[in-house]
């Protein structure tokens, strides 16, 4: 089968707060929700500066390691749909209420991570991981240096996680590229 | 302030590095510092090899409820018509397979026919379109195409430099069948002067994969007495992990 060339990213640009986010949109579950937790952070660029126009996206599995299989854009309060998208504010913070995600497959529990921002050219991947879990066992934790793992894994606090996110500079965030992509 | 000519120089000097380096890179450099907001804002950390996991072979599933028909023409989402050269983008999304991307969300944002967007940051002094938007969802048919009527946006002027002005472009927000191929880029229009000069379209250090960012005029969209029309592929990164069925 022909190989095809991918077609390049370009920066979300400044504008997109009127077109992305959605009514709920960064609600995977209603905060209300008995194992409702928070999954928040800032996001801050190389002279650590909050980065107030990034664009976060999230995908994972409920509490039970299951993989939703239907719908997203609407919130109907009750379905888990294991993706959500949240803007940061103008102190870079982003805030997500969802649930600490179970195994799928076997797995180390993760939420799969996108950053989008105004200056970001194209955008980066990341993982969260939580403290707790199998983290020692992990494929893509067992090889990143010792030093720069801690930025891949949650930190408890009152509301739930705290995961930020360091574009650049001391303690920059471990970024990924997946096998077989550019 | 710096001016178009040093900007100009900067990303003449990074091309001709990236093809003595002679690899063609098919995406954008993450550093790219004529686009001054790159400066502080991409990991000097090369990015780190991973082998995607089960939920990133996966990817959220929207559906015909998510959406409505209004939602893909921006120039029916107000009561009047809006101002500006009404133009139909249309195209097929791909893997790397060439296997085409079926009923996946694709989003579209831009500026108005007078380059301003309604998004409050937006100073730009040229007049906002009260009958126009300027953002729009699909979702992709059985072959994987979207079909988009819009309003043909204008270039505006931007702080990057003295005299800084992005060229005609649309915004393009994909998903594939995998959370790895999750992608947003922008669309520009064919015979652009201002592509030359813009940092971000040359972030892009290849020409015949800047080229792939840059829509078709095309006749046969081009509908009689109505609309313009351009043509536009788009190929997500890599190839879904899970084959699913080949047309008939």
């Amino acid at each position: 089968m022909t190989e095809l060339t991918a077609t390049p990213g370009q920066t979300i640009g400044p504008f997109f707060g009127y077109a992305l986010p959605f009514d709920r949109s960064d609600e995977l579950v209603s905060p209300g929700s008995p194992d409702a937790i928070w999954l928040h952070g800032t996001v801050t660029d190389g002279a650590g500066a909050p980065v107030p126009d990034a664009l976060l996206e999230i995908w994972q599995a409920d509490s039970g390691g299951a993989v939703a299989t239907s719908g997203s854009l609407r919130r109907d309060g009750s379905s888990f749909t294991g993706w959500g998208r949240a803007a940061t504010d103008a102190d870079g913070h982003y805030r997500f209420t969802t649930v600490r995600p179970g195994a799928h497959q076997g797995a180390t529990p993760f939420v799969a991570l996108t950053v989008f921002a105004r200056g970001l050219l194209n955008r980066l991947f990341t993982r969260a991981y939580f403290p707790g879990d199998q983290l020692d066992t992990d494929r893509l934790l067992k090889s990143v240096a010792a030093d720069r793992r801690h930025t891949l894994i949650a930190v408890p606090d009152e509301h739930g996680f705290r995961f930020d996110i360091r574009l650049q500079g001391a303690d920059e965030t471990v970024f990924l590229r997946y096998r077989g992509h550019p | 302030m710096t001016g178009q000519v040093e900007i100009s120089a900067e990303i003449a000097a990074l091309h001709a590095e990236s093809c003595r380096a002679g690899v063609a890179e098919s995406q954008p450099s993450l550093d790219f510092p004529p686009y001054r907001s790159s400066v502080l804002r991409h990991p000097k950390s090369a990015l780190h090899l991973a082998d995607p996991e089960a939920v990133e072979l996966q990817a959220p599933c929207f559906g015909g409820s998510d959406i409505t028909v209004l939602d893909a023409d921006l120039t029916v989402q107000h009561t009047g018509e809006p101002i500006g050269e009404r133009t139909v983008v249309t195209g097929r999304i791909l893997d790397g397979h060439g296997r085409p991307v079926r009923r996946q969300l694709v989003e579209i944002w831009q500026a108005n026919a007078a380059g301003r967007y309604i998004h409050q940051g937006d100073q730009h002094p040229a007049p906002l379109d009260p009958n126009f938007t300027g953002a729009g969802r699909c979702l992709t048919d059985e072959d994987g195409c979207y079909r988009f009527t819009t309003i043909k946006p204008g270039p505006y002027p931007w702080r990057n430099h003295h005299n800084a002005w992005r060229p005609a472009h649309i915004h393009f927000s994909l998903f594939g069948t995998d959370f790895t191929q999750r992608m947003i880029t922008q669309m520009y229009f064919p015979g652009d002067p201002l592509c030359a000069l813009d940092p971000i379209y040359q972030s892009i250090t290849d020409q015949s994969a800047r080229d792939r960012l840059v829509a078709a005029y095309d006749h046969h969209v081009t509908s009689p007495e109505w609309a313009t029309g351009y043509r536009w592929d788009i190929v997500l990164t890599g190839s879904a992990a899970t084959p699913f069925e080949e047309p008939r």
